[in-house]
């Protein structure tokens, strides 16, 4: 079985490469059944690899391939090899998962599309740079799927180029990633340089005797990866792409930009928690980033009008969460919530889609209302999305905020501070879902009559993945049910070999925080939530009018995140102007007069000398015979007389 | 008796081209395909004696069977068999001595192959020689065209002026020592070395004939002036097996004889009579000459003959370095370089087939009219430009590193600056086929044979780009036939 696990990004690769050379010959409905069908397949692979996995002792689930040596250059070998061990199991699982129910939701969605074959084409080289990213066994080969995925956000963000609007956001998302890169690549060099090997097995092994806790090597090292980290997972100060990576249609956004890829950073960080956790200022920062962005992007969510914007903000506040579990050396809870907030946020887009789709492509809230009766089964799923990413009990997303919430307050590397930012992020979340569902599906309608002639449920092919998502919403988190609610903390002990060093999770339980104080933090948390609701409920359900008056008596406050904090704006003002203005001074003085005189004066002489050369070139032999024996006498002339 | 196991390959093959002389009086009047396949078949056999031929020697030491004979036996055979490949559609138009065409080729091919195994003078230059005059008569095979006949013709007088260049060089050396050994060649001279502590003038003349000589093969500048002339003339499949075959027949000499016997004097430490410094300056004249006179040129026959002879100084580079990296690093390059540039001939050799053009401003939208074709030829230009993933750049930067790890870093930044006047000639013909407007009326299907090359090529090319460690190891092992 060991040798199987490369079926898991191949298949979707093969599908990439058939459908990418060969669409144009093959019928809409052959692409289709490739492109979905591979993915099916590698869902399949990787429920069986993760059972064998299962069928492991703890501390030996760890799976290679080694496919062939890539790049050998001196010391540094980066090998073509895939690794599954629990953690990227978790990963494979959901990234297949979760595509499968996308891939088959999207054939309903872009079933009118006349780049339908192209959009699949793009999905599955996603699904393998992805799964790459994740089952890659060092960090030469992460970079290879973190710049395919990358490519691909790039390529889906403006998928439909005629927009000038998706083709800028496609750009903004491809630049501000650069940034991040530039972070992660020179943090990598930086690994390679002190660390000697790009494994993650072997860094693992090395880390403690390489670097010392709190060192300036791994603590530079960790703060570089950080910045990619920021870049790929939308957080402060790099989050500004993904907004406007909304661009794209709308599975990719349940795909892309809610479930898999933006958790790349996350995945990253937890991959690496050996390193992490020998550079405490590191944390430090990501536990600040985090949270700070947590808080700071549910507040602009409170105020956006366009559905997709709000799941945007809220998949960047989400992020945060994640960032802040991995800033406390909570990794496992870190991905216990990446994995529930794949689940319910996919679910949260595609039904944002499926309702974009019923209103002939509207997304604004204020023209929406009451369409419960008009979207059953959208409504329903709908609501079980927001109930679990609000933190209802029994829904996953309690488990897994709450884990992160108790982590933050007392792990060792927590603070109450942190879990009171969590929490009033977890009040604002509620509140602005709720604005949102009830704007959506409540009150009155307020959309035209023509929008309304055309207004549909969505065909089955969208509804069933709905569904599916719905139940995981619900019992996805059950996996972790924690100890101090008699459960059996399952995903946490499953994730304990590959977080062993990290010393987080279970080791802050023995600090000797009573269970009474978990239940009283919970107790606070569920409270405010159920208030927020409530508030929601109270402002939003029946009409906008005590939304119109609450705005005019907000109004101060409401300019400023209405307006996103003017954060653009300043990017705008203050990096992006001086550096257009000074790429124009370059180009016009620099670029244009003198690299290209330098450049084109060069050219004109290699071509005259060319020109001069083929001239030498007679034809005739005696010329031939002289210059080759003057030839002889001048080497035989070099070597004498020198 | 003597046990010829080490040989037999080379027997076998000497053979075989007998047989396929006889095949052709069985085959019918306007088919090549009897000789060719036997040809075919005979090279793939040939390959296989290598293996039970591995590590051995004969008459002491006169002919050797070690990793670097194998490693360039292999590149022989496969541009031997990717010349022949190509060869069909050539023969068939013959209609006179079409066996002796393939026998030919397989003469000179185990010339080569004797030239690689050769440790002692005579043998290699016999070898050499056995390679060379079989290629005379192809180059002018095309008797009824006048280009071809003067190519044959100035490729022999030339040919017998650096042959005797050589051999003044060899009996020097030989007046020296006392014999034509090389490993006793090496002991002789340090003797006389440590004794004397001189060796006068004569020996830096016998080096500079020698290399010389060999550069000729190699066709170096400035012993490069036949190159563009032959290669236009010559029949284009016999092009693409001299700018191989013939190429890396010379190379193998010049590493036996120089990195095998005279590798003590290749460090600047030895000066004046150190042939490291020399050949970098070649080197550096061959890239900067190849690569500026490619740019003006219309033909793309003349044009890859250019950009062969600047290929030939970037092996030099590697050749330079005279150490054990240096030595996997030119093997690992001559094995990609066969697949890139017998792949880019062989394309050429089918469009002119059907065109009757070898211009390359004719290649103009080639990309609509046959797109696996124009994608082949981009990719093996890509190769030899050196871009990645493709084998070409691998090789490239091993015999970059292996240089800058000798100390020649300028030769280096030289070789740097002129690949990327390399990337305008080469994207010229990219260019053509991709981005011009004019329409092309030929659609054009290879023929089995030539399609069979083609995808050798293809996939070596890409394959051994992005896994190159099979090759790498095999190049490694080569470099360790040698003493550093």
């Amino acid at each position: 079985m060991d040798q199987y696990l490369v079926i898991v990004p191949l298949l979707p690769f093969l599908a990439f490469v058939i459908n990418g050379l060969w669409r144009n010959r093959m019928s809409k409905n052959t692409v289709i059944a490739l492109a979905v069908g591979s993915v099916g397949l590698s869902f399949v692979t990787s429920v069986l690899l993760f059972i064998r996995l299962l069928g492991l002792a703890p501390e030996q689930r760890l799976i290679q391939q080694t496919l062939f040596t890539w790049i050998p250059v001196g010391t540094l070998k980066l090998d073509m090899a895939f690794m599954l061990d629990p953690l990227s199991a978790v990963m494979i699982l959901v990234v297949t998962g979760v595509g499968f129910l996308i891939h088959v939701y999207s054939i309903g969605y872009m079933a009118h599309d006349e780049g339908i074959k192209r959009f699949f084409v793009y999905m599955n080289l996603f699904m393998f740079s992805m799964l790459t990213l994740v089952m890659a066994d060092n960090l030469g080969l992460l970079f290879v799927g973190w710049e395919g995925v990358g490519l691909c956000s790039y390529l889906l963000i403006g998928f439909w180029f005629h927009k000038d609007s998706a083709a800028n956001a496609g750009k903004k998302a491809f630049i501000v990633n650069r940034i991040g890169d530039v972070g992660f690549l020179l943090g990598t060099f930086l690994i390679f340089w002190t660390a000697g090997t790009l494994r993650f097995p072997d860094l693992a092994a090395r880390a403690p005797e390489v670097f010392a806790l709190g060192g300036g090597a791994v603590t530079a090292a960790t703060l570089l990866l950080f910045v990619g980290a920021t870049g790929k997972s939308a957080q402060i100060p790099l989050y500004v792409w993904l907004p406007d990576a909304m661009e794209g249609p709308t599975p990719v956004s349940a795909l892309i930009h809610a479930a898999t890829m933006v958790t790349a950073g996350v995945y990253l960080l937890a991959r690496l928690n050996f390193l992490f956790i020998l550079a405490p200022t590191t944390l430090v920062v990501v536990a600040i980033v985090g949270c700070v962005t947590a808080l700071f992007a549910a507040t602009i969510g409170l105020a956006q009008n366009d559905i997709k914007r709000v799941l945007a903000y809220s998949t960047i506040s989400q992020l945060g969460y994640m960032m802040m579990a991995c800033g406390v050396a909570a990794f496992g809870a870190g991905i216990f919530h990446l994995m529930t907030h794949a689940f319910f946020k996919a679910l949260l887009f595609l039904g944002a889609g499926s309702v974009i789709h019923a209103m002939s492509d509207e997304q604004d809230m204020r023209k929406m209302g009451g369409l419960k009766k008009q979207l059953p089964t959208t409504y329903n799923t709908f609501l079980m999305a927001t109930l679990a990413i609000v933190g209802i009990p029994i829904f996953s997303g309690f488990f897994s905020k709450d884990d992160i919430l108790w982590q933050a307050f007392s792990s060792g590397h927590g603070n109450p501070l942190f879990w009171l930012i969590g929490v009033l992020t977890a009040g604002l979340t509620a509140f602005y879902m709720f604005r949102l569902f009830y704007l959506t599906f409540h009150g009155q309608p307020r959309y035209d009559q023509q929008t309304a002639d055309h207004l549909h449920e969505s065909p089955r092919v969208m509804t069933v993945p709905l569904v599916i998502l719905a139940v995981l919403s619900i019992v996805g988190g059950w996996i972790g049910w924690p100890k101090v609610l008699l459960g059996g903390a399952w995903f946490e002990r499953f994730l304990a070999p590959v977080m062993s060093h990290a010393g987080g999770g279970a080791a802050a339980e023995t600090v000797g925080h009573s269970p009474s104080l978990e239940y009283g933090l919970m107790a606070v948390t569920i409270a405010l939530v159920l208030v927020s609701i409530y508030a929601a409920y109270s402002i939003y359900n029946k009409s906008i009018g005590r939304a119109t008056s609450l705005r005019q008596s907000l109004s101060g406050v409401y300019k400023v995140i209405y307006n996103k904090y003017w954060v653009d704006e300043f990017y705008g003002a203050t990096i992006v102007r001086p550096l257009v203005k000074g790429s124009i001074f370059l180009w016009k003085i620099f670029d244009v007069v003198i690299i290209d005189g330098f450049a084109n004066g060069l050219a004109y002489l290699t071509g005259d000398a060319s020109t001069m050369g083929r001239k030498m070139q007679t034809g005739h032999l005696r010329e031939y015979l002289t210059a080759f024996l003057i030839g002889t006498v001048l080497v035989i002339g070099f070597l004498i007389v020198r | 008796m003597v046990n010829l196991t080490p040989l037999l390959p080379e027997l076998f093959l000497f053979c075989w081209a007998l047989v396929v002389l006889a095949s052709d009086l069985f085959s019918k009047r306007r088919s090549a395909s009897l000789p060719g396949y036997l040809s075919l078949a005979g090279l793939v056999i040939t390959g296989f004696l290598l293996i039970p031929a591995h590590d051995a020697y004969l008459w002491g030491g006169m002919f050797v069977s070690d990793p670097f004979a194998v490693f360039f036996k292999i590149i022989f055979l496969g541009a031997a068999f990717m010349a022949i490949g190509s060869s069909f559609g050539l023969a068939g138009r013959m209609t006179h001595h079409r066996g002796e065409y393939f026998t030919l080729i397989l003469f000179s091919t185990v010339g080569m192959m004797f030239l690689a195994s050769a440790k002692e003078l005579i043998t290699l230059y016999v070898g050499l020689e056995l390679t060379t005059i079989p290629l005379y008569v192809l180059a002018a095979y095309t008797k009824s065209s006048r280009a071809s006949t003067e190519a044959g013709l100035k490729y022999m007088i030339i040919g017998a002026v650096s042959s005797a260049v050589l051999l003044y060089g060899l009996s020097i050396i030989y007046g020296l020592t006392g014999t034509t050994f090389l490993q006793q060649i090496t002991i002789n001279l340090s003797i006389y070395w440590l004794s004397y502590g001189e060796l006068g003038p004569a020996f830096s003349i016998a080096l500079m004939a020698i290399l010389a000589g060999l550069a000729f093969k190699l066709a170096l500048v400035p012993f490069h002036m036949w190159a563009p002339d032959v290669y236009e003339g010559s029949p284009t499949p016999v092009t693409a097996f001299l700018s191989v075959g013939s190429k890396a027949a010379g190379l193998a000499a010049i590493v036996r004889i120089f990195v095998g016997a005279f590798i003590a004097f290749a460090t600047p430490v030895m000066a004046p009579r150190d042939w490291g410094s020399t050949l970098a300056v070649l080197a550096a004249i061959t890239m900067i000459v190849g690569n500026i006179v490619a740019i003006r040129q219309t033909n793309i026959k003349r044009m890859l003959a250019y950009s062969s002879i600047a290929q030939a100084g970037y092996i030099m580079v590697g050749v330079v370095a005279a150490s054990n990296l240096g030595v996997s690093a030119i093997s690992f390059y001559v094995f990609s370089y066969m697949f890139a540039n017998m792949g880019a001939f062989a394309i050429v050799a089918i469009i002119a087939e059907r065109t009757g053009s070898e211009q390359i401003a004719d290649l103009a939208g080639f990309s609509k009219s046959s797109p696996v074709l124009a994608g082949l030829m981009a990719i093996f230009i890509l190769s030899l430009a050196g871009i990645p993933p493709l084998a070409g750049f691998l090789a490239k930067y091993y015999v970059f590193a292996a240089a800058v790890q000798a100390g020649y870093t300028w030769l280096v930044v030289l070789a740097l600056l002129t690949s990327v006047i390399a990337y305008y000639y080469y994207a010229n013909v990219i260019r053509m086929m991709y981005l011009s407007a004019d329409p092309n009326p030929h659609h054009i299907v290879p023929s089995f044979p030539a399609g069979l090359v083609l995808a050798l090529a293809g996939i070596g090319v890409i394959l051994f780009g992005l896994m190159p460690e099979p090759i790498l190891k095999l190049a490694i092992a080569a470099a360790s036939s040698f003493v550093f």
